[in-house]
């Protein structure tokens, strides 16, 4: 057993060694930096997280970077979730071209479909103002006026990340007993029950897993913003990584956008918390 | 025989003076990197700002081949796009690892970021600047820190972001003539070309569909025109001892100014970047950019319908004198370079007229000398079409102060309001409605974060 335990262990050592290099450092590197100032020179423990306390600007970042990746996440979870359901009902022949072409937007490289999307919504020659146009609907400021900004960038996050809820859906949907559905007929169960009833509760681990994993991804979301408008118009599309460069690199500032950049950790800390707690109570629940 | 001729020989080279010229020689050589042999005064890297016009780094990378041909050093060149600002990154990290390439470009405001990881070149500067003539305020703000010398200006990368016209659509909607105020070989007649002139033209091309393209966005090229034009009111919003003067009567009448102005811009300008202006200008849709001359070689390019009417001229004056929008660039060199003495050499050969010409002409000129006596290159006069149209780019007749935003407030305080963009975020909130005061109150708090040491 014990020979077993050190195989398994010097197995998975190029990997732990991989993430000590490249997470674990820079984690411990970052928090270093954070409890430095300005200059670099001086150690200031938590000062520069109090210091952004009383920032107004970041408190809009806070709220802004919450705002993004709950409606993000929601509306992913939910599109994910029709689009699963779609192409579960579709017949087994055609279904693998229907996941092949739905999955593109997450397969291609964030960055270079934000170009396309930026294109899109380029101030002078939005794509999207042009078709508008035809209809005779003036032009809208994709992302030159504040509210529609905060949309488009929501937007594109919602297309890219959208296939990865289908995707992780359509496998807990696959994985639920037919028998189950049988049973809820035989009871006399409508569409809608055994939704509720059986393929719910049925996915929920999945559904939980999926949302906490596309959480810490979407709160740490940095090229759709950087791309799009780069935090703008008068900041208010700046979620926190790309703010954090915005004042740790571009600014000169490293530790208090390092600062920035860990803010994240004690919030997702708290989601993944409470997310995981709610799998564990019901796997133990369930056993 | 032929072993004693081989022993007479190593005598009569090794005699004990010989003993001692050779070790004085070997010792000078450690300092200096003017040693005979095949790359004998050992190597050198070199990461530079990628040019954006093709061709451009080639006679950069010429003038490095001759020095280190003639110097003997092995000389290796990365040039870094600014792109995704990789330039930036690369910058920050060799400064935190303490190693990287010997000499880097460095955009305006990181030598005074990097100031204790950067060899202070006063020594090179004070050479360049007696045999080149003085250099602009700006760069002296920008380059020097505690009265040493961080960086040498650039040649490269260095750019006046003045305004570039559509002669036509100026005469014809603002009755400007620009080709008679700016005249090619003369100085320029521009007395009238005036703060409320401006306001004017911009009032007329946008009644008759073709706005000015200055764009309200956080990115240099929004800054940079915001930066002059207040500065053109005297309005600082950090004073040169680092004292808040947000709230002063000269920022008011600057911000008043400014909002008025902005009414006139296409009504996404707070969305634009960089390149939202190039395209304005290319696509034949708006009569002025304030902007290097990149946007009429694009357009050359792409539309020489639009390029043979474009001319590059000066600012317009505000009450408090006529100010340009200046970014020079730097060539640094870190404390901790294995090679500092042949960086420095190098920096000294980069800077020569010679050397400055043949920048200025790869680049169509684009690329701007810092030095006083280096505004009169041939290039800008024969540049075309129009011919002539850059001759006032590099404001040959200094009749423009050559400024860079944010300044005077000390750089460590002006890098984040010039980052921040927050003249231009200021502007944007008194336009979409926030009363002046509030909009002020707003700038002050930010101002405030800027000053943590």
């Amino acid at each position: 057993m014990a020979r077993k335990s050190t195989i398994a262990f010097l197995m998975t050592l190029p990997l732990i060694l991989l993430l000590a290099l490249f997470v674990l450092y820079p984690a411990l590197y970052s928090i270093h930096l954070a409890t430095l100032n300005k200059s670099m020179e001086r150690f200031v423990g938590f000062g520069n997280f109090l210091f952004l306390f009383k920032r107004e600007t970041f408190s809009m970042v806070v709220e802004q970077s919450c705002i993004f990746a709950i409606t993000a996440v929601i509306f992913k979870a939910l599109i994910g979730f029709v689009v699963a359901h779609f192409v579960h009902n579709i017949p087994a022949r055609g279904q693998r071209k229907w996941r092949g072409m739905l999955l593109v937007p997450w397969v291609i490289p964030p960055a270079m479909s934000c170009l396309a999307w930026l294109w899109l919504f380029d101030p002078s020659y939005s794509a999207f103002n042009w078709l508008l146009d035809l209809v005779d609907v003036g032009p809208v400021p994709w992302t030159g006026e504040a509210y529609w900004a905060r949309f488009s960038v929501i937007l594109v996050n919602i297309w890219i990340g959208a296939p990865f809820f289908m995707i992780m859906y359509l496998a807990a949907l696959k994985s639920v007993p037919e028998q189950l559905y049988e049973a809820a007929a035989i009871d006399g169960a409508n569409w809608w029950q055994r939704l509720c009833y059986v393929t719910l509760p049925m996915m929920r681990n999945i559904m939980a897993i999926t949302a906490l994993f596309s959480l810490i991804v979407t709160f740490a979301n940095f090229d759709i913003v950087r791309i799009l408008t780069a935090g703008g118009p008068i900041d208010k599309t700046h979620v926190f990584a790309t703010w954090a460069f915005r004042i740790g690199i571009e600014g000169g500032d490293i530790p208090l956008g390092a600062s920035v950049s860990l803010f994240m950790v004690p919030i997702l800390t708290v989601a993944a918390i409470f997310i995981l707690r709610d799998i564990n109570r019901r796997a133990g629940e369930m056993t | 025989m032929a072993k004693d001729n081989c022993m007479q020989t190593f005598k009569q080279r090794f005699s004990r003076r010989h003993f001692l010229a050779t070790t004085a020689a070997s010792s000078l050589g450690l300092a200096m990197p003017h040693v005979r042999g095949a790359h004998a005064a050992g190597k050198l890297s070199l990461g530079l700002w990628d040019h954006w016009v093709p061709g451009a780094n080639n006679a950069t990378t010429a003038l490095i081949n001759e020095w280190a041909e003639k110097e003997k050093v092995d000389v290796s060149v990365d040039y870094i796009p600014t792109q995704g600002n990789k330039l930036l990154i690369t910058i920050t990290a060799e400064a935190q690892a303490r190693s990287g390439h010997d000499i880097l470009s460095l955009p305006s405001w990181q030598p005074a970021d990097h100031a204790r990881n950067l060899e202070p070149v006063d020594d090179v500067m004070a050479q360049l600047i007696k045999e080149n003539g003085a250099v602009t305020p700006a760069v002296e703000y920008l380059g020097k820190s505690g009265g040493k010398w961080l960086a040498v200006p650039s040649t490269v990368g260095s750019q006046i972001k003045g305004p570039c016209s559509r002669i036509d659509l100026m005469q014809q909607h603002a009755g400007i003539d620009v080709q008679a105020m700016y005249p090619v070989g003369a100085p320029p007649k521009a007395d009238a070309w005036t703060m409320d002139a401006l306001l004017k033209a911009a009032e007329a091309c946008h009644k008759a569909g073709f706005p000015f393209g200055i764009g309200l966005g956080s990115t240099a090229d929004s800054v940079d025109t915001a930066g002059a034009v207040f500065q053109s009111f005297g309005a600082n919003l950090v004073d040169a001892s680092g004292n808040i003067t947000v709230k002063t009567d000269a920022v008011r009448q600057a911000l008043d100014y400014y909002t008025r102005l902005a009414r006139f811009f296409p009504p996404d300008a707070p969305a634009w970047d960089d390149s939202s202006n190039n395209k304005w200008l290319v696509s034949g849709r708006g009569a002025l950019i304030m902007n290097p001359p990149s946007a009429w070689a694009v357009a050359k390019r792409d539309a020489p319908q639009v390029a043979e009417r474009c001319w590059t001229h000066g600012m317009p004056a505000g009450p408090k004198g006529r100010y340009a929008p200046f970014l020079p660039y730097f060539w640094g060199t870190w404390n901790f370079s294995k090679n500092k003495s042949a960086a420095k050499s190098l920096l000294v050969h980069l800077s020569q007229r010679s050397s400055a010409e043949k920048m200025v002409q790869a680049s169509g000129g684009y690329d701007l000398p810092s030095f006083a006596n280096f505004t009169e290159f041939p290039t800008w006069a024969e540049e075309g079409p129009p011919k002539g149209t850059l001759y006032h780019y590099p404001n040959p007749y200094h009749h423009q102060i050559l400024t860079t935003a944010a300044s005077p407030a000390p750089p460590k305080i002006a890098v984040q309001i010039y980052t921040q963009g927050i003249m231009t975020k200021l502007t944007v909130r008194h336009l979409q409605g926030e009363s002046m005061e509030k909009a002020l109150t707003w700038a002050e708090s930010e101002i405030e974060g800027f000053m943590r040491t």
